[in-house]
């Protein structure tokens, strides 16, 4: 399955500048793995062990993967994935 | 009814950055201040948004807490993906991105500088320390925050 993933500015060193990249798999976690083989470093920047990063957040098609399979999302021709940063502090 | 406390940049002016100076009109930071005040003793967050490329805030866009917390917050994801989206509709950037310190002085803690992901931003911190919900004195300063470093940059109130 072939998606589009949207790459937030802090993120862009490791797409060559490039705001969206393709990436192929039929779950969010295989997408990634895509992305990863394309753009090296990027998957250690969104996973930390076996899940997301606690503070970036990714949605498929505008929704928040915590709310739907999380890494086990899936996804089909044509979604969208998103990767946003949160913002957050204390 | 309140002050700004501007700050000269303590690491000089050899910054990435060529502007070392938020400048930001009175109204708009009246609305940060409000907003901090109005969601005390629990953190207020939000944004400025202006065009891209300008450096310059044009509009308040108070954001949810979703932590609801004294010590710590965070954007709620999904208003934070509309409102990202809305931005890139309009060619706007988050110019300035706000929240409020109600115990402690408006400089930066170390999970605001672990978390800091947008290096183009002005990180305001208001502090509602000393004023709580009502008027008194307001310390509010600006930040560069980038790869874990702070720099201090001064506010210009126009």
């Amino acid at each position: 399955m072939a998606v589009e993933v949207r790459i937030p500015t802090i993120l862009r060193t490791y797409t060559g500048g490039a705001k969206a990249v393709d990436g192929t798999g039929a779950t969010l976690a295989e997408v990634i793995q895509d992305v990863e083989s394309g753009h090296p470093g990027i998957k250690d920047r969104l996973i930390e062990g076996a899940d997301l990063r606690r503070f970036i957040n990714v949605y498929v098609n505008d929704e928040d993967v915590r709310f739907l399979d999380g890494l086990d999302t899936a996804v089909t021709d044509g979604d969208v994935v998103v990767v946003l940063p949160a913002v957050a502090g204390g | 009814m309140w002050s700004v406390r501007s700050t000269r940049a303590r690491r000089g002016a050899s910054g990435t950055y060529p502007c070392q100076v938020l400048r930001i009109a009175q109204p708009l930071l009246d609305e940060i201040v409000a907003h901090a005040r109005r969601d005390h003793p629990d953190e207020a967050c939000g944004i400025v948004a202006g065009a891209e490329g300008t450096d310059q805030p044009r509009r308040v866009i108070p954001m949810l807490n979703a932590e609801r917390s004294p010590t710590f917050f965070r954007f709620d994801s999904t208003e934070q993906l509309k409102v990202w989206r809305e931005l890139d509709d309009r060619d706007e950037v988050p110019v300035v991105i706000y929240h409020s310190h109600t115990a402690t002085e408006a400089y930066p803690s170390r999970t605001d500088i672990g978390l800091a992901a947008e290096p183009d931003a002005h990180y305001v911190i208001v502090s509602t320390a000393e004023c709580g919900k009502s008027k008194g004195p307001v310390e509010c300063r600006s930040f560069r925050i980038v790869e874990g470093v702070i720099t201090e940059e001064e506010v210009e109130v126009t």
